[in-house]
């Protein structure tokens, strides 16, 4: 058969079991049965599910948390881990996507983990391979693994995700967190409020997810709230839009004064990198309800849960 | 096009005649000689034999379908497409005559590559009248020399594909156009608002995190240009693959205003929304991109009530090492001459109950008009004898693996369909039948 035949086909094919390209796609039975696995995964004990199991982890974006995280967990689980970088592959000799993930899938990967800058790459390699793919942040479309972490992080804390209301404030409209953050509390029943300039929250935002609210006022979207979650304000973004920083910090940015407006036991969540002095004041930073370390501590035991659920041992 | 100097006759019987420039809307009788109309009556009533008789019981003859917008591809990007590989598919499409874009390789701005385009070594199956550029290279600086363009054989000059963005350009393009009865056609997007755009702005791009196009990128381009158009009278501009709401209220302005404003519309931005991009199917992606619901409605009407003058397919193939890509990354623009009819018949008069009258006026009379294709568009007698014939109520399913066309970047892919050519005849021969 012709190539055409062959791609055309694949349109519409469906990914391979255990991969994960988005919340979006992902229902409740999945998400709940990933957070209690992950309660179950414990990397100071290493237990080895995936010996013999090779994952291939390929970034063609920089990333410190969510590549040592996924590195750590798969090794904690007994696999091999393969790092493959967009600069000294064949990447940068013009090697299309999916000749790399055919590349990679050639030389025995089990699972392939990516980051790419473009939204949608995992869904185009999931189409075309029989492993499963799983998305570590496609350009501002989803970082499902971060969504996963940050859940299981306020299960630490709280009960119940169901009764719980969140603000979310920041750059809504470049953050893929931000999407698969929305998608998941959203579908777990969370009350969630999206805050920040028109350029960055647009009105239509509030059609990403049943249940959203969208606040022009940081005191209101935070006032009685359990989680505020913190999105990282990169300057060079601004610089295109007709926003000025220092607007943005007097209206936005999350001081200790307006975190108290919260509910006393909330939690100061943000996905990292932060920007102090930006997005959040020092001391909310490093404030006791600040869980900042502690969500990328927990990306160890979910991603550990998600690999071994790729991977048909969860 | 080979033509045979051998007299030929080909006498099309017992079909449903449908030319709305001879306001017929009737059964008749056609008769083709030499590559002319030469008798149109009632059934049975054309005396004298013919060479070759077409029977055409319970289907609808039209005037030979016309396109003023496909992507041929030669010279230079033959691998995408041919002359003879598009052509065919146009054939197949009903399209009795095809106007190609200039963005080739090199791209078509002098009179030897229009001349170059339409030499028979090309092995068109159907008529094919390039549209030169309107700019040298396209690059938007220096305008061609329409006149030599014209005489060559260009029907109209643009810089499809991109924009002519600058207002002095654009003005001295629009006085050209009307010192020679030449019209531009303007691909209208504000690049400056588009970059690293890869659709429509909106819900759904915002879900799929991927940078949108607004409408008023369009919008912007099409108000400019009709308020530049009116200011030379005679100045012939037509918009190119009209897709929002917004732009639709200029060309309705212009056209009250009685300005020589004329526009087009494609099948797939009024058979799809922006909505339906699922997947990251990049079939799914073309520029202009798919619209909002809304602006679809508003095509729709305005297909209705005239404002639109011709359905375009903006046929435009690509490989697959550039359409089997990240979305983002992908080439823009779809195949569409295979689906046109289908399309039209299936949205336009099965949904919106559009008359077959007013369906065959936009892909014949209207497109005729907006480029001046003498002798075209419609079966008075001494017409030419290009003729297409589809069964309105056939039934049928795409299968974008059986296109003709070399490229299959189509987002109908096993559409069932109502309404399908049965024959396309150029110059009084048939060029396509189907099986």
């Amino acid at each position: 058969m012709s190539t055409i035949t062959k791609t055309q086909a694949a349109v519409g094919r469906s990914a391979a079991r255990g991969s994960i390209l988005g919340i979006e796609g992902m229902p409740l039975s999945e998400i709940d049965r990933l957070l209690q696995l992950a309660r179950k995964m414990n990397p100071l004990k290493p237990r080895p599910l995936l010996r013999g199991k090779r994952v291939l982890l390929l970034f063609y974006e920089p990333s410190t948390r969510t590549r040592a995280s996924f590195e750590i967990a798969a090794k904690a689980l007994g696999a091999t881990t393969t790092l493959i970088l967009s600069s000294g592959s064949s990447i940068e000799k013009g090697e299309s996507l999916l000749d790399t993930a055919y590349t990679l899938r050639a030389v025995g990967a089990d699972v392939i983990v990516v980051r790419h800058p473009n939204a949608g790459a995992p869904h185009l390699m999931a189409r075309h391979l029989d492993i499963p793919v799983i998305n570590a942040g496609d350009g501002m479309h989803e970082h499902p693994t971060q969504a996963l972490l940050d859940a299981y992080t306020m299960l630490r804390h709280k009960k119940k995700l169901n009764s719980l209301q969140v603000a979310i404030v920041g750059d809504v409209y470049h953050s893929r967190v931000a999407r698969s953050a929305i998608h998941l509390l959203s579908k777990v029943g969370a009350r969630t409020t999206l805050c920040g300039p028109p350029e960055l929250v647009p009105e239509i935002a509030a059609t990403l997810a049943p249940g959203l609210r969208i606040s022009r006022s940081c005191e209101e979207a935070v006032r009685g709230a359990d989680v505020v979650m913190v999105l990282r304000v990169q300057r060079e973004r601004l610089a295109g839009l007709k926003l000025s920083l220092p607007d943005y910090i007097s209206r936005y940015q999350i001081t200790m004064t307006r975190l108290r407006l919260a509910k006393n036991d909330a939690m100061l969540m943000h996905p990292g990198p932060i920007i102090r002095g930006l997005e959040l004041t020092w001391d909310v930073a490093d404030c006791p309800q600040s869980v900042i370390v502690e969500e990328v501590s927990n990306g160890v035991p979910l991603r550990m849960a998600v690999l071994a659920r790729a991977l048909g041992k969860g | 096009m080979k033509q045979s100097s051998q007299s030929h006759s080909l006498l099309i019987r017992n079909g449903h005649l449908i030319d709305p420039v001879a306001r017929v809307d009737a059964l008749m009788d056609v008769l083709l000689r030499d590559g002319q109309v030469v008798e149109v009556a009632p059934p049975n009533k054309i005396r004298g034999g013919a060479d070759e008789k077409f029977d055409a019981k319970g289907l609808i003859v039209a005037p030979g379908f016309i396109d003023l917008h496909v992507h041929l591809r030669e010279p230079g990007q033959s691998y995408k497409e041919t002359i003879a590989s598009g052509t065919a598919a146009a054939a197949a499409g009903g399209f009795t005559t095809v106007c190609c874009m200039p963005n080739t390789t090199p791209v078509l701005d002098s009179p030897e590559w229009v001349t170059w385009v339409r030499q028979p070594q090309r092995g068109a199956v159907v008529n094919v009248f390039p549209v030169a550029s309107a700019t040298q290279a396209s690059k938007g600086a220096v305008l061609t020399d329409f006149r030599a363009l014209q005489r060559a054989g260009a029907v109209a000059v643009t810089d499809d594909g991109k924009p002519i963005l600058n207002e002095t350009t654009m003005r001295d393009a629009l006085r050209t156009s009307a010192e020679i009865n030449f019209p531009i056609v303007q691909h209208a997007e504000d690049t400056r608002l588009t970059q690293n755009c890869s659709m429509h702005e909106g819900a759904t791009s915002l879900r799929l995190g991927l940078r949108g196009m607004t409408d008023a990128a369009e919008a912007v381009i099409v108000d400019r240009d009709v308020q530049l158009a009116q200011q030379f009278t005679g100045a012939r501009l037509h918009v190119a693959h009209l897709s929002t709401a917004e732009a639709l209220k200029s060309v309705r302005r212009a056209k009250r205003n009685r300005a020589r404003v004329t526009c087009e519309v494609t099948p797939h931005h009024f058979a799809l929304s922006d909505s339906d991009v699922r997947d990251y199917d990049t079939n799914f992606k073309m520029n202009p991109p798919l619209r909002s619901a809304a602006d679809r409605e508003a095509l729709l009407e305005a297909l209705a009530d005239g404002t639109v003058d011709a359905i375009a397919s903006d046929h435009a193939p690509h490989a697959p090492h550039e359409k089997i890509v990240e979305f983002e990354r992908a080439s823009f623009g779809v195949t569409g001459l295979e689906t046109a009819l289908g399309l039209a018949v299936t949205v336009l008069h099965g949904r919106q109950k559009m008359p077959f009258a007013r369906i065959v006026e936009l892909f014949t009379a209207g497109p005729a008009r907006v480029v001046d294709l003498r002798g075209r568009g419609t079966l008075l007698r001494g017409s030419h004898a290009d003729v297409t014939i589809f069964d309105p109520k056939k039934r049928w399913t795409f299968d974008a693996t059986k296109s003709r066309s070399k490229s299959h970047n189509t987002p109908f892919d096993e559409w069932q369909m109502t309404g399908k050519i049965v024959a396309t005849i150029v110059s009084g021969r048939i060029v396509y039948r189907s099986g």
